[in-house]
């Protein structure tokens, strides 16, 4: 049998997600902040993909939902980019912090 | 110390790496190169837990695609040549609030263990999972290509500069 515990998985998964979090909050860059999220999504796939093999009923539930995840996050990736452009052709910036123009 | 266990923290080291490089680093190119290293690093860890197509998937989709857009994404774009870092009041709060939430998540799955099946996930993986995507789950796979669809039409409507916008420019 293995000898990695599942814990070690959710560790992993959970310092991926803070680091994530930490960068989409604090970053300025919306491009990176973008990112972040990708790595926060990882994160979660990380857990959907552990729990798959580790859980009460392991299957093959849990890798087909991480695949979808990752279908959701490309699309998501595609359209933040495209909002981004089009923002910067409006603003010519691409901080978060001169995002405000709804906040006025 | 089996070889797994060794594999897994290699991988695991490179991954936080590549993530902790990316909260570092200045220059925003660099931050996405370091983010592939994650991301490939997570593929392996696919791998040490029995989900090969998961794994390959990731290296297309992530290190491929997602990685190219956003480097993309910063060519097209304008940059600082060095990144600005946020007030020091709001990092060091952010990071307190974050580092509360690990520590409550911390203290919930550090005991968690549901014991291990025998079970052989990695046996025809790709095939299992194509028929399972085609007789359980076909419902969400056919709504998925239509987000999909939606999705391409969506940014490059949102992209594409319009018509009278760049009559009005000349």
């Amino acid at each position: 049998m293995s000898a990695v515990p599942l814990t070690a998985y959710l560790m992993l998964a959970l310092i991926l997600f803070c680091i994530g979090l930490f960068g989409a909050l604090t970053k300025r860059n919306a491009v990176i902040v973008l990112i972040s999220i990708e790595l926060m999504l990882n994160a979660v796939n990380i857990n959907l993909v552990a729990f798959a093999k580790y859980s009460i009923n392991p299957g093959l539930t849990g890798q087909i939902f991480s695949l979808f995840t990752i279908t959701v996050a490309a699309a998501e990736a595609a359209v933040g980019l495209a909002i981004l452009i089009a923002l910067y052709r409006n603003r010519q910036t691409v901080n978060v912090d001169e995002m405000d123009t709804m906040k006025r | 110390m089996t070889g797994e266990m060794i594999a897994f923290f290699l991988l695991a080291l490179t991954a936080i790496t590549g993530g902790v490089l990316l909260i570092n680093l200045t220059n925003v190119v660099h931050m996405v190169v370091a983010l592939i290293f994650t991301f490939i690093a997570i593929a392996g860890i696919y791998i040490t837990l029995s989900a090969e197509f998961v794994a390959v998937v990731q290296v297309l989709i992530y290190s491929g695609a997602i990685t190219i857009i956003m480097l993309f994404g910063i060519m097209l774009t304008r940059h600082q040549e060095k990144e600005k870092r946020a007030p020091r009041l709001k990092i060091i709060l952010t990071g307190l609030a974050i580092g509360l939430f690990f520590l409550i998540m911390y203290g919930k799955i550090k005991d968690l263990n549901f014991g291990q099946q025998d079970v052989e996930l990695h046996v025809d993986n790709t095939k299992k999972i194509g028929i399972e995507l085609y007789s359980h789950y076909v419902i969400p796979f056919e709504l998925t290509s239509v987000l999909l669809l939606v999705a391409l039409i969506g940014s490059i409507i949102l992209a594409k500069r319009a018509d009278d916008e760049k009559e009005a420019k000349k």
